[in-house]
């Protein structure tokens, strides 16, 4: 049938997302456009790409590296996103990533000067995955427009670190670099606030997670699939069905991904 | 056969089903609920200080936005950061020439203490060396003036104002309001902004982006038409209104540009991408305070040395080709001479002639050296003596049968010609096919004909030449 593991599905995007770690920590960058994704990128990996002041900026996923304490990360610039119910391309490309490319952790940039647009791709991002540190970038003008973020308190609610920073001065990097290294080790850990639905939802979900789980196993987060499911993301349920066509030529005995 | 997961499947489908058709506001349910949890949140932990405080951003929006003021001050803008490029490139332009060309001078004076053999001193100076001269006198002082200007606009966070005042014109043409914000990004490069169309969801509107990316000129071709516009359209006015004569050609180019982008994007979503546009909210970002010195260091090494490297990289071995093909012979007539010829009549219908046509074509990699190699096919002929000068180089195009309308069309042909060889490739692998980079070159080349021709014939009825 020409269906392998390699030209199908999740395959596909892991081969795609399936970066040469050589053993470097992944780190995925995540935000709305125009929130200062690349300038943070830059700020961290010391390179100097021009950045501009453009939403959409970047629609490819850079590449860079750094190191702190001894330890090397690589770290993943995505297209900057309001959401991640995968509306166009980049949005898709974001959302993949940070699914199927397994980053140890994902940093979601936001805008502190419109925190309540930025918090719905944290809350996204949050139901993907624990490991999320959330960076509140702009400090600076929201304190020029009178704004006062009481970052413990969003800490709290969210269960994941939160980090004042103004990356174009190279403010509130180090505590950033601090906390994903204390993240790496498990110094840090974290308590994500899972947003939970009506009850016809949640109980849907259940259904469909104990199904999903036999054709998947544990590697992916069924939870999330199952609400994309819900939600009728075609892009998903392609994959879903690309790796039922693999398991049923395989048997169920074949293992999916070794 | 073992059908577990094919089960599990048609169970999770028709849970899905069952659900989806009983209750039709699951998904909408979802997002809601996101949406409201984050506001939830967000009002829980930010105070706001002072509601008092004046929101520049929202003041200035105003007025760069309106209806009314948003296109003068967008035209008057573009005007004036083409004055300056092109007054401040003139005088560094011509120190630069002189100084090169005095070089050129010396280093044929060390070819002939060698006794070097002619077709030596022919490939390396007078192909080679001479085409770089021009590349760097003619095109690096205009690009080291632009490009901070342009980045400079790009960091304030005018640009997306720029796709905002435009946004309401690319859905009356029938394609996404996005395409505003990819076609500014294709003044940078043409590839980027093709690469950039991935904002747009719609296949259909994403496609109509890319084809018409190429109609506003790339940071590649901006010297090519400034220098055109300095050296040639400028002259044509009165001495102390050249610079600004010059600037408003150049404004009228991408104007030009924009409407043809507009044209064509209606065009193709009547015929070949019927559909109906879909809607979105442009975003416009807060204004930010630019970092000059880094605009400045960025600008001219991202940029300005960037286009200038490539520029070289490719003009020099084009040079020295240029320079061979104009000094071997097929019978009593040069390569290049049988070439131009071949190319000519179909040149002179469009107002230019065959050695522009034959720029045009070994400009394909890169569109920054159309300009050399025309002028190096035009000294090829001979007759030129001293050209150390930008007003000697006017002179060239002159005695080469240039008029006004040979300006204007060429910069037209520069403007609407198929994109550089990276732009094609970019489309290949965007679109995943090879049907729409053909497309897109097929299309293109008609549109950058079609008006050259219409403007040859026009000016030529009217006895305006």
């Amino acid at each position: 049938m020409g269906l392998t593991n390699q030209s199908t599905g999740l395959s596909l995007l892991k081969q795609k997302f399936d970066i040469e770690t050589d053993n470097k920590t992944v780190i995925a960058l995540a935000g709305n456009p125009n929130t200062g994704k690349s300038t943070l990128f830059n700020a961290l990996t010391g390179l100097n790409q021009h950045t501009g002041n453009w939403p959409g900026k970047t629609v490819t996923n850079a590449k860079g590296t750094f190191k702190y304490k001894g330890k090397e990360f690589l770290i993943v610039d995505l297209p900057g996103t309001y959401s991640l119910l995968a509306n166009s391309t980049d949005e898709e490309v974001a959302r993949d990533f940070i699914c199927f490319g397994n980053p140890e952790i994902t940093i979601v940039i936001t805008d502190s000067t419109c925190l309540e647009r930025n918090l719905n791709l944290v809350l996204q991002v949050m139901e993907i995955t624990d490991k999320v540190i959330v960076c509140l970038n702009l400090m600076d003008e929201a304190k020029r427009k009178g704004l006062e973020i009481d970052v413990k308190k969003l800490e709290e609610k969210l269960g994941v670190p939160v980090i004042p920073t103004i990356a174009r001065e190279e403010k509130g990097i180090g505590r950033l670099l601090e906390t994903i290294y204390k993240m790496t080790n498990g110094e840090i850990k974290t308590n994500p606030f899972k947003l939970k639905y009506n009850e016809q939802i949640e109980s849907t979900v259940k259904e469909i997670e104990k199904e999903l789980v036999k054709i998947l196993g544990s590697q992916f987060n069924t939870r999330w699939l199952a609400l994309r499911l819900i939600d009728g993301d075609k892009a998903i349920i392609n994959s879903i069905k690309d790796i039922i066509t693999i398991k049923s030529s395989k048997g169920i005995g074949g293992k999916l991904y070794e | 056969m073992n059908n577990t997961p094919q089960k599990s499947y048609n169970k999770i489908e028709k849970l899905v089903n069952d659900k989806i058709n009983n209750n039709p506001s699951f998904g909408d349910n979802i997002v809601t609920s996101i949406y409201q949890k984050a506001e939830k949140i967000a009002k829980d932990v930010v105070t706001v200080n002072d509601e008092k405080k004046v929101d520049w951003d929202k003041k200035v929006d105003k007025i760069l936005t309106s209806k009314i003021t948003g296109y003068p001050i967008m035209l008057i803008l573009l005007g004036v950061v083409f004055w300056i490029t092109i007054q401040g490139a003139n005088y560094p332009s011509e120190v630069l020439a002189s100084i090169l060309f005095g070089i050129e001078g010396e280093l044929t004076e060390f070819f002939i203490s060698l006794n070097a053999p002619k077709w030596l001193h022919g490939l390396l100076v007078l192909g080679m060396y001479r085409t770089l001269a021009w590349v760097v006198s003619v095109m690096l002082p205009p690009m080291a003036i632009f490009f901070p200007l342009f980045t400079l606009m790009e960091d304030l966070g005018y640009l997306p104002r720029v796709a905002f005042n435009l946004d309401n014109l690319f859905r009356k043409a029938g394609a996404h309001g996005k395409q505003a914000l990819t076609m500014s990004m294709g003044f940078g490069c043409n590839a980027a902004g093709i690469v950039a169309c991935r904002i747009i969801d719609s296949p259909r509107e994403r496609l109509i982006a890319i084809i018409t990316n190429n109609y506003v000129p790339c940071n590649g071709r901006f010297p090519t038409l400034i220098a055109i516009s300095m050296i040639f359209m400028g002259s044509l006015a009165a001495s102390h209104f050249s610079s600004v004569f010059a600037s408003l050609s150049v404004v009228s180019m991408i104007l030009i540009g924009i409407l043809v982008t507009l044209l064509v994007s209606k065009f193709l979503s009547k015929t070949f991408l019927k559909g109906v546009p879909s809607s979105f909210t442009l975003e416009l970002p807060p204004y930010r305070k630019p970092q000059v010195g880094r605009i400045l260091i960025r600008s001219l090494i991202d940029r300005t040395l960037f286009v200038l490297g490539r520029a070289v990289m490719v003009a020099a071995p084009a040079g020295a080709i240029t320079w061979l093909v104009a000094n071997i012979t097929i019978g009593d007539v040069s390569i290049l001479n049988h070439a131009a010829s071949f190319l000519d009549p179909l040149g002179k219908l469009l107002g230019l002639d065959g050695f522009i046509l034959m720029a045009f074509i070994l400009g394909l990699p890169a569109n920054e050296i159309v300009l050399p190699i025309l002028i190096m096919s035009y000294m090829s002929q001979g007759a030129m003596l001293e050209l150390d000068s930008l007003t000697a180089l006017k002179n060239l195009l002159i005695n080469n049968g240039w008029t006004w309308v040979t300006g204007l069309n060429f910069m037209l042909f520069s403007l609407l010609h198929f994109p550089c060889g990276t732009t094609l490739l970019t489309i290949r692998k965007e679109t995943n096919s090879l049907k729409w980079p053909f497309f897109t070159f097929l299309i293109t080349t008609a549109t950058a004909v079609l008006v050259t021709f219409i403007i040859n014939i026009t000016t030529n009825l009217l006895g305006l030449v």
